[in-house]
């Protein structure tokens, strides 16, 4: 950065990578960590990590999108959050013993089990796979951002997938 | 509809994407608002003062500052996380955090 100019310019950016990806960093963060309390603070310092090192990431990146960037670095502080607790997120996300009985028509009962029982399974799984189901399907991400974001190639990433709907596919059926 | 169509369409159902509630929002856009403007009030003064004097005219006093601001940002984040991982104990969060993400799977669903 040299000037008030491009200082002005480089928090417009931001401020423009904020509002798009608000709601993706604090998806991520909810689904990855299970509660909304975490989930805020990790949104929260995922975005101050970013702005200190936004004008690096913007000139490295070559045009290409930051969003996987912003998810790699909430990954990273989410990490670092379990090491220090020195545990994984182990059930987070199985609400299934929680949920009250369900309202409603019959198919929608069953839908609604179906789910209960996909969340169980989605916190079941390795968490390479658990995250990248989440960036998939919670984010809307495609192979190339969350490959990015894993740092992994697209190849793996495709494979990476592919095992995770599979594995999920046998455990509920396993369950049936 | 194939076994993996059928679970990748629960799969979008279950993982649907969660709105940050809004106490959330103004936190954050107070704290980068302040960032920013600190950023750009020393950027200025250092423009300023830099200007008479040629020493310092390849300091990167804007980087420091600004990573300084939010350094100590995530400094404060982390203090307030830590303080509230010692009134939570391990089973209390563990929990709370299901009963949270219960809670809100309930409202997506009868959305």
């Amino acid at each position: 950065m040299e000037n008030v100019a491009d200082k002005q310019r480089l928090d417009r950016d931001f401020t423009e990578l904020y509002r798009a990806h608000l709601r993706d960093v604090y998806s991520y963060s909810y689904y990855r960590i299970g509660n909304h309390h975490d989930a805020e603070d990790l949104t929260e310092q995922t975005f101050l990590q970013a702005y200190r090192h936004f004008d690096r990431a913007q000139r490295e990146s070559n045009g290409r999108p930051l969003r996987p960037w912003l998810i790699r670095i909430a990954h990273n502080l989410a990490a670092n959050l379990y090491r220090d607790r020195s545990r994984r997120p182990v059930t987070q996300l199985d609400d299934a013993a929680v949920l009250s009985a369900p309202q409603g028509t019959e198919q929608m009962v069953e839908e609604r089990e179906e789910v209960k029982e996909v969340l169980a399974g989605v916190s079941k799984l390795p968490g390479d796979r658990r995250e990248a189901l989440i960036m998939r399907f919670a984010l809307g991400m495609d192979n190339r951002e969350i490959a990015r974001a894993l740092g992994r190639s697209e190849g793996a990433t495709k494979v990476l997938l592919h095992r995770a709907v599979k594995q999920l596919e046998e455990s509920l059926e396993a369950d049936e | 509809m194939s076994d993996a169509e059928r679970v990748e369409r629960l799969l979008r159902m279950a993982l649907a994407p969660v709105d940050p509630p809004e106490r959330l929002t103004d936190r954050l856009e107070r704290g980068l608002s302040e960032l920013t403007e600190a950023a750009a009030e020393e950027l200025a003064e250092w423009e300023l003062a830099a200007m008479s004097d040629p020493r310092n005219w390849v300091r990167p006093a804007a980087a420091v500052v600004v990573g300084g601001m939010a350094a100590g940002g995530l400094v404060l984040v982390r203090a307030r996380q830590h303080q509230r991982r010692r009134q939570t104990g391990g089973l209390r969060a563990l929990e709370k955090s299901v009963r949270d993400v219960a809670g809100d799977f309930e409202k997506r669903l009868r959305r």
